[in-house]
């Protein structure tokens, strides 16, 4: 059997290095009024916004933490040893001359190809709190729409901004939505005028680079009416020995007839606590599809919803999670049907691996006078050594006419005759293990972007290994 | 306040005169039900944040503001009851309770009492059999939410009925246990407890039922003991009146290649509660957990299950159907548990609902926890109305939409009714869910 010592730690070299930190803004430990006055005073942010986060302050203190569900790992986030707001420069960067050589070093870690950050259609990516490269592709710009930092679309385009934030996810949603709507910098904003088809992926990458250092991105994604856009994040953090904190929370909205990707690639340094939330609305015809796939963290809670408010409108989550030694993926989906013939889809694949535990956790909601909507869900879940866990915690609530839900989940192992066939054929059992983990969460990868699913592939390659002899 | 303090006293007060009433009793069950009430006094009435209470009605949780426990009956016509207490073609042994009154006993035959079998009510076997019951009675773990409710039944419990089988003896013909709810705001406290040693077989019916419609509380506990390959086969009919507020506790321990059978059918009740743990305690033991629920305008049934699995080598099986007419509602919560070393389990868990009104509701809550890998665990839930292409399948065939309907239904709960092995029971049944869906 495998012990944990033989278990390879996770392979985490393009992430695991950090920069000096050189921060000019820095609002110190711990949370208070204070705190939030200084975030404000920083990014000379209008009023509305102060009392809006102090609101939210309130709000988070007062919620207690939802443990009497969820991982009571939870209590071990100390909130007062977290710096809530690092910038190292408030004003976003325009061209890739202006860029800082440590972000351009960045880039070459995460091992882009030249060619290819020129032909990243915007890239967007954040280091600490501020957007500190921000380029829109012209061709992008030419039709309209806006791809920037959320701080400078809350400067710039408030009439927007002001219509659809915070109405997703009310800051009461949870507590940790309350606490990102208290401290709240960076992420993306983006608005895509009616009928346009944005035919790039628009991509950020995100990095925590301060030890302590949590970080609470606001994305807003406004689609209008018969647009379509594809938006991806994918991160990498270096290593660090104290806990740290991510508390995104993703708005989307979509219009009549509009389409919404939003891809993750999450993979955290094994010491963070990821408690995201993300949520779309979907009005009539619109189509939100999350592709979620979370590798790193220590403990990732994260359950993207779609709120189904027009006619036939449709909304899907596909997620793959794997769960390493002292690792907890706690995933799922919410799936709230607010109007007649409205449908879901839900496929969750999980992994889990050595003492690493995933969990699925879903809500199916179909009130009272909707008519012909349907869901489904599947969940199924691979468990690799004998000490790996994993658990299914779905909650489906139907009524009205016609209406269709459909759960199923399953729980197995990588089959011994699957493996033993493949290494009749020369196969090592780690490359057959890999392989045959692969091919579980095949048919989920294709759905994935190509580079995002190669990327995928090599880094269940790398957790595989291993895991098995 | 003072209302509340008024409500404290009424209890204790019939707590009080419930004990004086047991003059007879020994002393430890005297001390082991002033615990059970300090307990139950003491436990918090289940919260929203409860997670086994989600999506629960708990707004007449609160019994004491209800129903009265001091165990007044005013039962009048015993013989009708005792006459209609008849689901079986056969029996080994039969109990009718009425308020938690013996009404009529048919003990089990000498031979099988030769052999050591025991069948007597809860009451005789405080009495005679008081070294059995400080074993096993309530030794099942109570841990699905009901835990105050459990402590409310062992302070009040008076009758029921305790089933001993020695090592190897099998019975056939099936024990039953009729229990009636008959006063205005009374309360029942049916226990059962069925305890099977090592290679015997036994069947047990038990039946809850009201006489008249007037409300009443029943806080039912049924607890099994299957020892190494011994075989529990149990179906239990719930049909009170639908003004009911009924909570139900069963608890089953299966040892090494044992085979416990679970079968509920649930129609009555304004309010249903049941909480069903099957732990699958030794290698090669098998437990299957079956039920059925017909409900109508203003019922809510709320059912919760769990399945552990502590050893190696087991399997079990849970298929749980709801038909839903009106504006009713129903929870099916079940989880499955598979311990860390219970290597080679087979864990199954089926919930169908099938609604019949677009104002009917329908919670599933299918969880699973696995903490061993060489397993092969499923869950599947699916909600949805009679399919259109049923339905015309027989419009075809000139079967009115209404009978249509109804034979669907019927056809719906066969796979649940099919598996109880008594025959005239399994037409008992069904003359029930017919009666009930004509309404």
């Amino acid at each position: 059997m495998t012990t944990a010592a033989s278990q390879i730690d996770i392979d985490r070299d393009k992430g695991d290095f950090k920069y000096e930190e050189s921060h000019k803004y820095d609002a110190g430990y711990g949370l208070t009024e204070k705190t939030i006055d200084y975030i404000c005073d920083v990014k000379g942010e209008d009023d509305w916004i102060r009392d809006f986060r102090k609101r939210a302050l309130k709000v988070f203190e007062s919620k207690a933490m939802p443990t009497h569900w969820a991982t009571k790992d939870l209590d071990n986030i100390v909130f007062d040893n977290i710096r809530y707001y690092l910038a190292g420069d408030k004003q976003a960067k325009k061209s890739w001359d202006d860029v800082p050589d440590e972000v351009k070093e960045t880039f070459e870690r995460l091992g882009i190809p030249e060619n290819e950050r020129k032909f990243l259609a915007g890239v967007e990516a954040q280091f600490d709190s501020e957007a500190a490269y921000s380029n829109i592709k012209e061709a992008v710009a030419k039709d309209g729409v806006i791809f920037m930092g959320s701080t400078e679309g809350l400067m710039k385009h408030p009439e927007l901004f002001k219509k659809w934030f915070g109405k997703v996810i009310p800051t009461g949603d949870n507590k940790f939505s309350a606490l990102n709507s208290a401290v709240f910098s960076g992420g993306s904003f983006i608005y895509v005028p009616p009928g346009v088809k944005v035919s790039h992926p628009l991509q950020a990458y995100f990095r925590i680079n301060a030890e302590n250092f949590g970080q609470f991105e606001r994305t807003l994604i406004i689609a209008d009416e018969g647009s379509e856009v594809t938006y991806m994040e994918g991160c990498t953090a270096p290593k660090f020995d104290t806990a740290t904190l991510h508390s995104a929370v993703v708005e989307l909205v979509a219009m009549p007839g509009a389409k919404i990707e939003y891809i993750t690639v999450q993979n955290w340094s094994s010491n963070v606590f990821n408690l995201v939330t993300k949520r779309a609305v979907a009005h009539e015809n619109s189509v939100v599809k999350w592709i979620d796939c979370n590798i790193g963290s220590r403990l990732t809670m994260k359950y993207p919803g779609v709120v189904l408010k027009g006619r036939k409108a449709r909304g899907e989550v596909m997620s793959i999670a794997l769960a390493n030694d002292g690792q907890h993926q706690d995933t799922g989906a919410k799936m709230i049907h607010a109007a007649d013939e409205t449908t879901s889809n839900v496929i969750s694949k999980s992994i889990s691996v050595g003492k690493g535990r995933s969990t699925y956790r879903g809500q199916v909601h179909m009130p009272k006078h909707l008519k012909g909507c349907k869901n489904n869900t599947e969940c199924d879940a691979l468990l690799i050594n004998s000490d790996s866990r994993t658990d299914t915690y779905p909650a489906i609530t139907v009524r009205g006419d016609q209406n269709y839900v459909q759960h199923e989940a399953s729980v197995s192992k990588v089959s011994a005759e699957q493996i033993f066939y493949m290494q009749q054929r020369g196969l090592s059992e780690a490359e057959a293990m890999s392989l045959s983990v692969n091919g579980f969460v095949n048919d989920l990868t294709r759905q994935f972007p190509m580079e995002y699913s190669v990327e995928l592939k090599r880094l269940i390659e790398l957790e595989m290994e291993g895991s098995v002899g | 306040m003072e209302a509340e303090t008024g409500i404290d006293e009424s209890i204790r007060y019939d707590f009080q005169n419930h004990i004086d009433s047991l003059n007879t009793a020994p002393e430890w069950w005297i001390q082991y039900k002033q615990d059970a009430f300090d307990s139950y006094m003491d436990l918090p009435l289940p919260r929203r944040s409860d997670e086994n209470w989600r999506f629960a009605n708990r707004s007449d949780l609160d019994v004491e503001r209800s129903y009265a426990f001091d165990g007044e009956s005013s039962l009048a016509d015993r013989s009708k009851l005792e006459q209609a207490s008849q689901f079986t073609e056969t029996q080994s042994g039969s109990y009718v309770f009425a308020d938690n009154q013996l009404v009529s006993a048919n003990h089990a035959p000498q031979e099988l009492q030769d052999k050591g079998v025991i069948w007597c009510s809860i009451s005789e076997a405080i009495e005679r059999h008081g070294d059995l019951l400080k074993d096993y009675f309530m030794k099942q773990d109570v841990d699905l939410g009901s835990e105050k409710f459990a402590q409310l039944h062992s302070a009040f419990v008076t009758n029921g009925i305790l089933l001993y089988i020695p090592k190897g003896v099998e019975i056939d013909a099936p024990f039953c246990a009729y229990n009636w709810a008959s006063t205005p705001n009374g309360a029942i406290f049916p226990h059962t407890l069925v305890i099977a040693e090592e290679f015997s077989s036994v069947r047990l019916v038990e039946a809850h039922l009201s006489d008249g419609e007037d409300a009443a509380l029943s806080c039912g506990v049924t607890h099994l003991f299957a020892g190494i390959g011994a075989k529990i086969n149990y179906t239990h009919v719930q049909n009170f009146n639908e003004q009911t507020l009924g909570f139900q506790i069963n608890s089953n321990i299966a040892g090494k290649d044992s085979q416990v059978e679970m079968n509920s059918v649930i129609l009555g009740c304004r309010h249903y509660r049941s909480e069903t743990h099957g732990q699958v305690k030794g290698s090669g033991a098998h437990v299957d957990m079956r039920s059925m629920a017909l409900t109508d305008a203003g019922q809510e049934i709320d059912q919760r299950t769990l399945q552990t699995h502590s050893a190696p080598n087991t399997t079990s099986n849970l298929l749980f159907k709801n038909a839903l007419k009106e504006q009713s509602k129903t929870i099916f919560s079940g989880l499955i548990k598979v311990d860390e070393g219970a290597q080679q389990t087979d864990a199954y868990q089926t919930n169908r609902n099938l609604l019949l009104s677009s104002n009917a509701e329908a919670n599933s809550l299918p969880g699973l926890e696995i903490e061993a890998n060489d397993v092969k665990c499923s869950h599947g839930a699916t909600t949805s109305e009679i399919e259109d292409e049923e339905i015309f399948y027989m419009l075809a065939r000139g079967i009115p939409r209404e009978a249509a309907q109804e034979l669907i239904v019927y056809g719906f709960f066969e796979e649940v009714l099919s598996q109880i092995a008594d025959e005239t029971l399994a037409e008992r049944t069904r003359e029930l869910i017919r009666a009930k869906f004509r309404g």
